[in-house]
């Protein structure tokens, strides 16, 4: 058990390396220059020296990686090229952002799928079985920023029941904060229930057909007891990797639906910061996404043995 | 959806859950800040805009969208631009020009204070004026200060500013952000703090967001409308209206989306502006490579395009047609209509003429959406005379600016020049990407500047005549400042001729 969290860790810090190198490498290999497109129209060869001068942008490549990645183990990702002000305050504040759009989302979408994914398995050879499966097939077909501008012409513009954009924090006005909140995190959890109903499903099939559940059932439980008590269990393995798959995908996800419903999130900060060439917030941002993904990676690790102890026993 | 279907028994709970956190949070739309049907008299509003700043200093950091939040607002010049691009008094309520014209002798108001306290006096003017000049700007705009030989502080509100050479030009720059006036202790993080004798502070700035304004009780002019404004940002057009219909926002300033008009206009719950701006569309012919270092291939582009087909198809027919890179608010704009009409007869002969028929062009495309709705009928129009241009979009600004502007890699593009009264920083400056060869206007410009005001309106017709006969450019419109509010909010600014947004004229009925 303990070596195998500490292979993990290694496994984790040997990624996140290779990924500053790469990530680092790969935004210098992209055309334009942060200085210039601070001077706009207005450049001059001497003026466009002295802001790369400003920005640091005129020393060697490696002494800008190595400024960049030895502040990162302690949180500091530098000063933007663009803001003129330090990243990490400004980073953290939208991690938050996004995060709670992200957990709330899959939280909804868990509590969407479960029971519609067990129900559409116990009646897979009913219409209402069928009727499920087509409707999670329809929501996998529809992407999250369409969902999002409709749910915006409905809701927002048509009834007027949720604003159209805008974000207000939780602490702030818990009020305000769920009539935002609620159409972005709808979008966003609509295709991860589809995505998950269809996985839920797949997985309780599966167990349904397992030996020891025809055991309790002819020992007289009812097809639902027996599942409840003995399959959802086993179930569970399958659903949470594909959950925490799904995790990493909603985070993206959330790029998109922070730009249409104008969210201050990480995404709409990665965008705006690719759009100006800011290196430095662009590289801290996608470390930030790695850190996330590989953390859900190590959890999930975690929560197999917890759920299933024969992998326990087997590592 | 998932969530459209009826609940069976195993399902009532979750269905009940949702749709009472739906209907809990639903009990809440009415009561909202973005309700606009209240019966107390509003005191503050929301203008919608598109593109943010990326951090508040103008003297480091080009594009429009930050003196457009912070001139007239925070930061004010001696002097302002009009409605109809006069310049009037602001920080300096009089100035006399001498006989020679080279020393502008400024009176200050009395009574002016900046955000953090400090009285504004002439030393302010003097220290604003040379920071300009000093390494402390990193902008191209720092040139403009250039031809300021000496700045005399007379008396706490008297100040003379001694230029090297008579200048018209330079006045209209002080109405700019190169005349912006700062305290010598507000500049230390211009970045995220901004320090200004304007009518407004700006008290929050959530990134990604908005900015907040709250007005000043201290102001020395003429109080705002309302004590609070609000600059909203949102990433495109659609965004913006769904903002305003839905009651988040109470105006939007310079839409982007023309198509989106004709719902608002009939709807009497909102008004729309059609007001003009500085910004001339240009379709940029580079001068300097082939094929367009042939003035008859330039002309023959100018003969090709149908402006008025290019306005109506693809910015709805809003827009100005002009003929010449100059707007209609500058004193010595006029009607050029008439000097290419569309002819494109005329244009295959040009083309002929000089030996290209059958011509194939990269044409390098922004990715604005003005550049992407004009490219594709400019294209469709050329082809008919025989010019088969290529779409290559550029992503603006990073890559437009490397490749179009600093390299000079490129034969066509389009770009929307919002600067306030740059036919001579495109036109007279053969480094500029342009490539424009200004032999015969250089003179003709340095004259007009230091001539009195008739010479001056009458010497920059003569250069703008002399580009527009080169074919410089083919200015296609003037871009439109489309505003669309609520009905009843009253003295939108609906012409943007400054780079300002002022926000403190506009209030409620």
């Amino acid at each position: 058990m303990i070596i195998r969290i500490l292979t993990n860790l290694l496994r984790f810090v040997a990624t996140f390396i290779a990924a500053t190198v790469m990530v680092f490498l790969l935004l210098r290999a992209v055309p334009g220059d942060p200085a210039k497109i601070a001077l706009g129209e207005h450049s001059t060869p001497e003026l466009l020296a002295q802001m790369q001068k400003e920005f640091g942008t005129d020393r060697p490549l490696i002494v800008q990686y190595f400024d960049w990645v030895s502040g990162l183990p302690f949180g500091d990702f530098g000063t933007s090229y663009v803001t003129r002000s330090d990243l990490s305050p400004l980073i953290m504040d939208r991690v938050q952002v996004s995060l709670i759009l992200v957990v709330l989302a899959m939280l909804l979408a868990l509590v969407i799928a479960i029971p519609f994914g067990t129900f559409a398995a116990v009646r897979h050879r009913k219409a209402s079985g069928a009727v499920i499966s087509a409707v999670s097939q329809l929501g996998i077909a529809i992407p999250g920023f369409l969902a999002g501008i409709l749910l915006v012409v409905a809701f927002a513009v048509g009834l007027g029941w949720f604003p159209a954009n805008g974000w207000t924090p939780p602490g702030q006005d818990p009020a305000d904060f769920l009539r935002r909140v609620t159409l972005p995190v709808v979008a966003l959890a609509s295709v991860q229930a589809a995505v998950l109903t269809r996985y839920v499903r797949s997985a309780v099939l599966e167990v349904m057909s397992e030996d020891y559940l025809r055991t309790a059932r002819a020992k007289g439980l009812s097809p639902m007891k027996a599942l409840v008590k003995h399959g959802l269990r086993n179930a569970a393995i399958p659903v949470i990797t594909v959950t925490s798959v799904q995790l990493a995908a909603l985070i993206i996800g959330a790029v998109v639906i922070e730009k249409v419903f104008v969210i201050p999130g990480l995404g709409s900060l990665l965008l705006d910061s690719v759009g100006n060439r800011d290196m430095i917030a662009v590289q801290s941002i996608v470390m930030v996404l790695v850190g996330l993904t590989l953390i859900i990676n190590l959890l999930v690790d975690v929560l197999y043995t917890i759920v299933d102890p024969r992998i326990r026993k087997t590592a | 959806m998932p969530l459209r279907i009826p609940a069976r028994k195993t399902l009532t709970l979750t269905a009940v859950a949702l749709s009472a956190a739906l209907a809990l949070t639903g009990c809440n739309a009415g009561g909202g800040s973005g309700d606009t049907t209240g019966a107390a008299p509003k005191d503050s509003l929301v203008v919608a805009l598109t593109g943010e700043p990326v951090n508040l200093d103008f003297t480091t950091t080009a594009g429009a969208a930050i003196p457009q939040a912070l001139m007239s607002n925070v930061y004010e010049g001696l002097v302002q631009v009009d409605q109809t691009g006069a310049i009037t008094p602001l920080l300096a309520k009089s100035w006399e020009l001498s006989k020679d014209r080279k020393n502008y002798t400024f009176t200050l108001v009395e009574g002016a204070k900046f955000s953090n306290g400090e009285a504004f006096d002439a030393d302010d003017v003097k220290f604003s004026i040379e920071r300009v000049k000093s390494d402390k700007w990193l902008s191209g705009m720092k040139s403009k200060m250039d031809i300021v030989d000496k700045v005399t502080v007379k008396s706490p509100t008297e100040v003379t500013v001694a230029l090297k050479q008579p200048s018209n030009a330079w006045l209209f720059n002080m109405t700019t952000l190169v005349g912006a006036m700062f305290d010598p202790s507000g500049v230390d993080d211009l970045a995220n703090k901004a320090i200004g004798t304007g009518p407004y502070a700006l008290t929050e700035w959530k990134r990604g967001e908005s900015i907040n304004f709250d007005a000043r009780a201290d102001y020395w002019g003429t109080a705002p409308k309302t004590k609070k404004a609000t600059l909203k940002y949102f990433s495109d057009a659609v965004a913006t209206t769904n903002a305003l219909k839905s009651g988040d926002v109470d105006v939007v300033f310079n839409m982007q989306a023309p198509e989106l008009v004709d719902s608002f206009k009939a709807d009497t719950k909102f008004q729309v502006l059609d007001g003009t701006s500085n910004g001339e569309i240009m379709l940029s012919m580079n001068n300097k490579a082939k094929p367009f270092d042939d003035v008859r291939v330039r002309q023959a582009v100018m003969y090709a395009i149908d402006r008025k087909a290019v306005v109506d198809s693809a910015w709805n027919g809003y827009g100005t047609l002009v003929g010449g890179p100059v707007p209609p608010t500058d004193p010595y704009y006029e009607d050029l209509n008439g000097v290419y009409p569309f002819d494109p007869a005329k244009a295959k002969a040009l083309l002929k003429d000089a030996g290209v028929e059958n011509l194939d062009i990269t044409f390098t495309v922004p990715t604005r959406p003005y550049a992407a709705a004009i490219s594709e009928i400019v294209v469709s129009q050329l082809k008919d005379v025989g010019i088969n241009a290529k779409i290559e979009t550029a992503e603006f600004p990073a890559v437009w600016l490397d490749k179009v502007f600093t390299k000079h890699d490129y034969q066509m593009s389009i770009v929307l020049a919002v600067e306030a009264r740059d036919v001579l920083t495109m036109f007279n400056n053969p480094d500029y990407y342009i490539g424009f060869d200004n032999s015969k206007i250089a003179p003709i410009a340095a004259a007009a500047d230091k001539a009195d005001e008739a010479g001056f309106v009458s010497g920059m017709k003569k250069v703008v005549r002399e580009i527009v006969d080169q074919a410089g450019s083919d200015t296609l419109f003037i871009f439109p400042n489309i505003v669309v509010a609520n009905a009843d909010v009253t003295g939108i600014p609906a012409n943007s001729v400054t780079e300002a947004l002022n926000l403190s004229v506009m209030g409620w009925k």
